[in-house]
């Protein structure tokens, strides 16, 4: 496993501390767009979207 | 460049790659948030003053999707002006030339952007703003960027356009077309543009030189930019005063924009009077804040205005 670990790119701690950042920033944005589109399909489609016959 | 070209090769098994530098923070940078400011402003602007009703939260939704596509815009403008924003003072310490961020990273950010913003805004408001934004994005990026930007000295007179777009953008987003009085919003932030940006090209003319950007003063000298200066002033404060006579700004709103726009082409004649010196520059500089403090008392007061006649209805 330790032999594998050294083989391809190896980020530095800068560029890994960057990428948390990025991430955490990705998963806000995410979360954000979730809420977003859902409040949209209430307010587009109305309280009774989920109300119909299958 | 490619990834692969840009790696180091450290050992047969490991390495380095010089990308993946970029903060949230950095990215954050390429969206250029000052200008962003403005076009929410602008765009909201155009939204309120729009005839018919828009869902407070379909409104927010095209706002942000202004604001995304414009940072889009941004981000995309970063990527291919990286050369000449590592030789200006102004623009050095922007991500891409202080290595925070590749030119890769930039262009794919600003493509993703790009794209998410004008389908979201179409989707969920209309598709004729949807389109609206996405020829704003083409058309700062690559009609001002990539082709006037570098050719010719009247870069930004056309390409004023594209930061004058969002008002109807945000107009279209109500209505699902554009109008008369959303052109209007439009052909101020078009004449103000080159006043605005041709006083900061004259304090900042040496760093334009340096980066072979053909801003009018580089080209045509500063006298001649002084006189264009003049005369795009002299157009613009009536176009200013327009919407009163056009009817959907009130009495107060022409007042205020004549006294405004006479400010502006007092300050426009000071400048093509001084033409040397620390007054030339003091002159300069007064113009182009004054100029940001004129758009922004404009939209303001229109704003303002429509705000007041929501309450009253």
């Amino acid at each position: 496993m330790a032999e594998e670990e050294e083989k391809g790119i190896k980020l530095t701690d800068e560029q890994l501390k960057s990428r948390r950042s990025r991430s955490v920033a990705i998963g806000w944005a995410l979360a954000f767009l979730v809420g977003l589109i859902f409040l949209v399909t209430y307010v587009k489609l109305g309280p009774g979207v989920m109300n119909r016959p299958l | 460049m490619s990834l692969v070209e840009r790696q180091d090769m450290m050992n047969e098994d490991s390495v380095v790659w010089t990308g993946g530098m970029g903060t949230a923070s950095d990215y954050l940078a390429l969206l250029k948030p000052r200008v962003m400011s403005l076009v929410i402003f602008t765009a909201f602007v155009g939204l309120m003053l729009a005839p018919g009703t828009l869902h407070p939260v379909l409104a927010g939704v095209a706002i942000l999707c202004i604001a995304v596509g414009a940072g889009a815009s941004g981000a995309l403008n970063m990527w291919y002006d990286a050369d000449i924003d590592e030789v200006m003072s102004r623009t050095k310490k922007r991500p891409i030339p202080a290595g925070k961020v590749t030119r890769e990273e930039a262009f794919t950010f600003g493509m993703t952007l790009s794209i998410g913003s004008v389908l979201l805004l179409g989707l969920m408001v209309n598709w004729f703003a949807g389109a609206f934004l996405a020829f704003t994005i083409f058309f700062y990026v690559v009609i001002y960027t990539m082709w006037l930007k570098r050719s010719t000295p009247q870069n930004i007179v056309i390409g004023g356009a594209a930061g004058a777009f969002p008002p109807m953008v945000g107009w279209a987003s109500v209505t699902g077309s554009v109008s008369l009085e959303s052109f209007i919003l439009f052909l101020i932030i078009f004449m103000w543009t080159p006043p605005h940006f041709w006083a900061l090209a004259l304090f900042k003319s040496s760093d334009y030189r340096a980066a072979g950007v053909p801003m009018l003063p580089v080209v045509a000298g500063e006298t001649n930019t002084r006189h264009q200066i003049l005369l795009y002033s002299v157009f613009l404060a009536p176009i200013g005063v327009a919407p009163y006579f056009l009817g959907f700004a009130s009495p107060v709103y022409g007042v205020a924009s004549a006294l405004l726009g006479l400010a502006f082409v007092a300050l426009a004649v000071d400048v093509w009077r001084k033409r040397e010196g620390d007054v030339a520059r003091t002159a300069t500089v007064r113009l182009f804040k004054f100029s940001i403090f004129y758009l922004f008392m404009l939209f303001a007061l229109l704003l303002g205005e429509s705000l007041v006649a929501g309450v009253l209805a």
